[in-house]
């Protein structure tokens, strides 16, 4: 009865190219990473060993290791998240469990949109500026992890945020129907419902703030510096400006060198983004509401 | 019967917690002011006394560190930015609009899952990283393949900044096309139309704002990026008349040139104008790209 007619077959043609053309096209935006990948591991694993990621550089960084660069990029991190997260997850709860429909939070989402999208070296701007002079930090560990709080911080909010309004509202409800306060409500039952999420999202953010630059560059980051941090208030190296100043600045920088910087930078930011990406398809799985 | 007072500890705790989290919330426009304040307070003396609008504008000598002359004209660096933001934008907007109609209407199941997880780790891909993929990779490959003497110019950024552009575009697009009710995909599937032709006559038209949205933050991120642009652009100072010719872009000439100025010099307030320049525009590209989505939840 249904017979297909010159139409039909002609539709279906069109439409097979329009998948293969679109098919096509994703593959050409993927398919960089894959061969990134390749290229930065085929070339940077000769350099890689123990001694590259436990030495410090030698003979003008033409040698030696990025142990000093890869420490100070952990304690960029963790002092970065010491600072945001507390913020982050206070603007999410505020976001999610208080805030109105009015202008303010209007205004909230407007500023969160804004500080992800304000250029890196404006941020940078910003913490020469604020942190390193007017508060008086110098360039220091503390000012570039603020720096880079405050530039990350739109990962924390949203992430959290999303997070918190997964919670199903009848959990909130059956809570308040036993008389707990708000406050008590959203510390027992929204926050532990909602913390593998926030987690995700907080991993997310690290995987973020070790692989930025630009706003470390005149705040806190050292192009040499041979010796570890002692306080917040020391400058010290950095993995993703090492990987700079190994590829631009220095010369008679084997090849292998600045492949092995890359390779490791972004095998610690590729860890860190699969994690967050597994126990996000963990959660959904084991999800009961 | 007399009300019972019932501010007890937990009540006072609430009140305390509700005021701190509203602090938390307001945080973000607190650092948008801030940032605003602090990069105006370091520039502003240049705006007022030495800048010549004109010259900033439509001068494209950028010589900051002669000591006879110096000229703060900033028009070859825009030209630079414009330049490698329109080609980045130019071969991002058909290869991501495209990709996400790929994974949100054709796509199903694992390989969704699979092509959707490739994208989030393209964006989690470092700027520096990518500059040294320019500087390393397509530097060596734009030489041979085109015979050019220098392979760090306005295409190997744009290709770079392309690539960063699109995981942003993508998504954003892609939740747009999401957006669009099932119905709609039915009621035209009923009349035997393919999936294309949906596609085509139903998702796009109903998605727009929030493709028209997806690109302008596209925009945004390319506009903005500063370290891959630094380093694969080639950083010379020139208004370009082709793909080849290497430029220089507002954020680079920051990130360069910073570290070598003294502080509070007329060209460290040159630096930090620049500065503000960027940050008006990225303003004014989310401001309409928030308008624009804000457009969709009305009609």
């Amino acid at each position: 009865m249904f017979e297909s007619t010159e139409l039909n077959a002609r539709n279906w043609r069109i439409q097979q190219g329009m998948r293969l053309l679109f098919l096509g096209m994703t593959l050409l935006l993927v398919l960089p990473v894959i061969i990134i990948l390749g290229v930065l591991i085929y070339k940077g694993s000769p350099a890689l060993s123990w001694a590259f990621l436990t030495e410090n550089p030698t003979n003008g960084m033409t040698a030696g290791g990025i142990f000093p660069a890869l420490m100070g990029t952990i304690a960029l991190v963790l002092v970065a998240l010491i600072a945001s997260i507390p913020v982050g997850v206070a603007a999410a709860i505020y976001l999610s469990e208080y805030a109105p429909d009015n202008w303010l939070t209007r205004l909230i989402n407007l500023a969160i949109i804004n500080l992800a999208g304000v250029p890196s070296i404006v941020h940078a701007l910003f913490g020469l500026g604020a942190f390193v002079l007017f508060f008086g930090f110098g360039t220091s560990i503390l000012a570039a992890s603020l720096t880079l709080a405050i530039m990350t911080l739109p990962v924390v909010i949203v992430s959290t945020r999303e997070s918190l309004q997964a919670v199903p509202q009848s959990f909130r409800e059956a809570c308040w129907n036993m008389g707990a306060t708000r406050w008590q409500t959203i510390v027992r039952v929204v926050l532990p419902n909602a913390v593998s999420g926030i987690l995700t999202g907080i991993i997310l953010e690290v995987s973020r703030t070790a692989g930025e630059t630009a706003p470390i560059m005149f705040t806190g980051a050292a192009f040499f510096l041979p010796f570890l941090p002692e306080s917040v208030f020391d400058q010290t190296m950095a993995l993703s400006l090492h990987l700079f100043v190994v590829a631009t600045q220095v010369p008679n920088v084997p090849e292998s060198l600045p492949y092995g910087v890359a390779l490791v930078l972004i095998g610690m930011v590729l860890i860190m983004n699969s994690a967050s990406i597994g126990l996000r398809m963990v959660l959904r799985n084991r999800k009961k509401w | 019967m007399q009300h019972e007072d019932v501010r007890d500890f937990h009540w006072y705790v609430d009140k305390a917690m509700a005021s701190l989290v509203f602090l938390g919330g307001i945080s973000a426009i607190v650092f948008i002011i801030g940032i605003f304040l602090f990069i105006t307070r370091e520039g502003f003396a240049f705006i007022t006394q030495s800048m010549d609008i004109r010259e900033f504008f439509f001068d494209p000598a950028w010589r900051p560190t002669s000591d006879s002359n110096p000229t703060y004209g900033a028009f070859a660096l825009i030209a630079g930015t414009a330049s490698i933001t329109g080609l980045a934008v130019l071969l991002s907007i058909p290869f991501s609009l495209g990709a996400a109609i790929y994974i949100a209407e054709f796509a199903e199941g694992r390989t969704r899952e699979i092509l959707k997880i490739l994208i989030e780790l393209l964006a989690a891909i470092p700027s520096v990283v990518w500059g040294f993929i320019g500087l390393s990779i397509m530097n060596p490959l734009i030489i041979d393949m085109f015979d050019v003497p220098v392979g760090l110019n306005i295409l190997n950024a744009g290709v770079i900044l392309a690539l960063m552009a699109a995981p942003i575009m993508t998504t954003i697009a892609e939740d747009a096309l999401k957006a669009v009710p099932d119905r709609y995909r039915e009621a035209a599937e009923a009349l035997g139309a393919t999936r294309w032709q949906v596609t085509l006559k139903i998702v796009l038209p109903a998605a727009k704002h929030g493709l028209m949205a997806a690109v302008l933050l596209g925009v945004g991120r390319g506009f903005g990026e500063t370290m891959a642009v630094l380093m694969a652009s080639g950083h010379s100072i020139n208004v370009p008349d082709g793909l080849f010719d290497s430029v220089r872009a507002l954020t680079a000439t920051i990130a360069a040139e910073l570290g070598e100025t003294a502080v509070g010099s007329e060209h460290y307030q040159a630096l930090f104008t620049l500065g503000i320049l960027l940050f008006a525009v990225t303003f004014i590209i989310n401001l309409t790209a928030d308008l624009v989505m804000r457009g969709i939840k009305r009609s």
